[in-house]
Formats: structure tokens, sequence, C-alpha cells
């Protein structure tokens, strides 16, 4: 148990925590009767999705991906403790005569991709939603089961 | 238990179950080494460049907005189209536009001070709110090259406050500052700012998007800075876009397509 702990689940404990966020909202998805719990239950899925992407650009100890042109926290910082060299060294990496190390910055390609991602779960969720509005217009009820009764047994009065 | 939850506990149990196992060959939480974050010993992976090298191609310190706007802009573009066909998707699934025909009456609501008195601790907090997240909004926006933020953040940040007076008073209320015909206008404005950039570049006998040829019209000192502020002209047309299209979500989700009395 404790090998499984340390060897299989610690270091994707993330991971795990994805897979379980994501069945819920395919449980969600499948099995809930009412609409809105289904489009609720997507929401999750791609929660968990864009949750998943992001974790794959961490990076441990590693800032966010904003450079600091002018290094000026590294400026101050190194300037307070009376080390001026070590902050001209920083600035003079940022403004470019030294690239920045790419271990030191988590990766933005994940960030850009899933402000994607979060854009066309919006454009999803309000189309959904007034789908689902419509639907509710048209049969009094959000209920899967009572509106397929409703289609079924041909009732609709147009 | 029903026999349709009987398939989809079966459904969800394997491939979660699945996708467990095929988890526990991920590198592991963190790692700075991992393929999505490294490339293989001896070349440069595609990240590793946005970090060593976008500041020198646009001088934009927020990496994440210069792959958005500039690396990526085709698909930033086209995310903003996507939202644009959202927005009029909801349009006409409801059926708003030209619902309006009958002319509305366009009297003043009840003011929050001497009218209604059961809104006015919620209407003068949201009257006093209301300046400050648009001023937020607008700073989101326009310093998204120098911290976090961008159209899309700042967009939504702008719908929200016309989102507020909405909830406060009544949708007329929000109306009145942003309507129909506004939003709507303020939607295709934004692209065509966005395309716009993109066409102007080619003009300029460049590539769409190219925005580095732009440097004699926006005067700046060298291409790179071009790049720069051409990213802070598409991030305005993303927040336009959005802002009118997430105002014109709530607006017609709020009142069933109707635009009127809302919530």
């Amino acid at each position: 148990m404790a090998e499984f702990f340390e060897q299989t689940l610690q270091p994707h404990f993330n991971f795990w925590i994805y897979v379980i966020l994501m069945m819920i909202g395919l449980w969600a998805l499948i099995a809930k009767n009412n609409l809105i719990k289904k489009l609720i239950g997507m929401s999750i899925f791609q929660t968990a999705i864009i949750l998943f992407y992001v974790s794959l650009g961490v990076k441990e100890d590693a800032t966010i991906p904003i450079l600091d042109p002018y290094g000026q926290a590294e400026h101050a910082a190194a300037e307070a403790e009376g080390a001026e060299t070590e902050g001209e060294k920083k600035r003079d990496s940022y403004i470019g005569k030294k690239s920045p190390d790419p271990d030191t910055m988590a990766n933005p390609l994940p960030h850009v991709l899933m402000l994607t991602a979060i854009v066309v779960g919006v454009a999803t969720l309000g189309v959904a939603l007034s789908i689902a509005q419509m639907i509710f217009k048209e049969f009094g009820s959000l209920e899967e089961d009572e509106i397929l009764e409703i289609v079924k047994g041909g009732s609709v009065d147009d | 238990m029903r026999l349709p939850n009987m398939f989809a506990i079966i459904a969800v149990v394997i491939t979660g179950g699945i996708l467990l196992y095929g988890v526990s060959d991920f590198p592991s939480f963190g790692d700075p080494k991992s393929p999505a974050n490294a490339a293989v010993p001896g070349s440069e992976s595609v990240s590793q460049y946005f970090i060593t090298k976008s500041y020198k191609d646009t001088k934009v310190p927020n990496l994440v907005t210069s792959v958005l706007a500039d690396y990526r802009g085709y698909d930033t573009m086209f995310e903003t189209v996507v939202i644009f066909a959202a927005g009029m998707a909801i349009f006409a699934i409801l059926g708003s536009v030209g619902g309006g025909s009958q002319p509305r009456v366009q009297e003043e609501g009840p003011s929050f001070v001497d009218g209604d008195h059961s809104r006015i601790i919620v209407g003068t907090t949201c009257r006093l709110l209301v300046p400050v997240i648009q001023v937020f909004a607008l700073y989101v926006i326009g310093h998204g090259h120098y911290s976090p933020g961008g159209g899309f953040q700042g967009g939504v940040i702008l719908a929200a406050s016309f989102i507020i007076i909405a909830l406060s008073s009544d949708l007329d209320a929000a109306l009145r500052r942003l309507s129909e015909v506004n939003y709507l206008r303020l939607a295709c404005v934004g692209i065509l700012i966005y395309a716009g950039f993109g066409v102007l570049c080619q003009v300029l006998e460049s590539n769409f998007l190219d925005y580095g040829v732009l440097q004699p019209i926006l005067l700046t000192d060298g291409p790179e800075m071009a790049r720069s502020h051409s990213m802070l002209g598409v991030e305005i047309g993303v927040a336009f876009t959005v802002t009118a299209i997430m105002f014109a979500i709530y607006a017609n989700l709020s009142s069933r397509g109707t635009l009127r009395d809302g919530l």
C-alpha cells in the first residue's frame, strides 16, 4: 500500500484528480435526467481537461511566464542585500543580452491553448443554455424522460 | 436502480479505469524535463523557443500574450469568430433579432435613491462599484502585455459591469447604456479590427497578421515594437467582441430572447 502510494499515486496525484473529476462529469452527462444537470456535467468535464493541460506546463520552482523586462524585482532584492552586481547581471539577462532559462518559467503554451478552450467552453455553454430554454418553452419540462414521452406520444400541439 | 444508470456506471468505471492505468506512464507533476516542457536532447522545443526568444521577437514581456496574439494569431482570430458565432447562434435560437419591432416605451426607471426603496442598498453599492470594475477592465485590456490579462479577460470583466447594472436594477437599465443595436455593432467592429490588422499587413505586401511590416504606419522604433503595438490593437478588437457577446448572452438568456424585464 505504501509502495503504491509513493510510486504511483504521489507523482501523479494531479492526473488522478483530473480523471476523477472527468468521470464525475461523464457520469452526469450520461446518467442525469435533467438537461441542466447534463450541462453542469459537461462543464465539469471541460474544467478537468483544462486543469490537466495547465498542470502539464507546471515546472517545479518555476515562476509565471511573464518576463520582468527591466529586472526590477531582482534588482531591488539584490540592492537590499548589497549585491549590486548580481542584480545587474539578472537585469541584463532579461533585457535580451542573455535568454532566460526555460526551466525557471512555466510553460506558456498550455496556458494559451487553455485560454482558447475556456472561450470555446463559454460559447458552447451559452448556446446549450439557449437551446435548453427553447426546449423548456416547447415542452414545458427539462426532464429527459418527460420530453421523450411527449415526443413519442405525439401530443405536441404544432 | 434503473437500467440506463447501470450502463452509465459500467461506462464510467471502464473509461476511468483505462485513464487511470494510462496515467501511470505520465511524467510526474512539476517535472521541467517532461516531454511537454522540454524537447528531446539536442533540439529546442516550441515552448522553450517561446520562453527564450519571444521577447527578442516581439518585445512583449507577457509570453502568453505574445504567443496568443502573434505566433498563434490565426487561432486567436478565429477564436474571436467562435465567440461571435456563438452570439449569433443564440440570437437565431432565441429569436431576438427583429423581436423588438414594437417600439418600447422608454420611460425613466425608478431611481435608486427616491423611487425603489427595496433596492437602495444594492443599487447604491452597484453604482459605486461599476466605474471601478470598468476602469479595472480597461487596465486588464491595456496592460495585457506586461501583466496577466488581455482582451478575453478584460472583455469579460467589462461585460460583467453591464451585467451588474442589469442585476441591480433591471435589464432595461443596462440596455439603455448598451442597446441591442450597439452591442451587435460592437461585436462586428471587434472582429473587423482584428481582421483589419491582418489585411493591412497583406496590403503592405506581407503575410496575413505579420505585424512587423506595420512599422512605418505605427511609427515605432523597429518591427518588434510594431508587433507589440499591433498586439495591443488586436487585443482591443478581441475585447470589443467579447464584451458585446458576453452581455448579449446574458441579456438574451435572462429575458428568454425578448430583451424585456430580465431576471
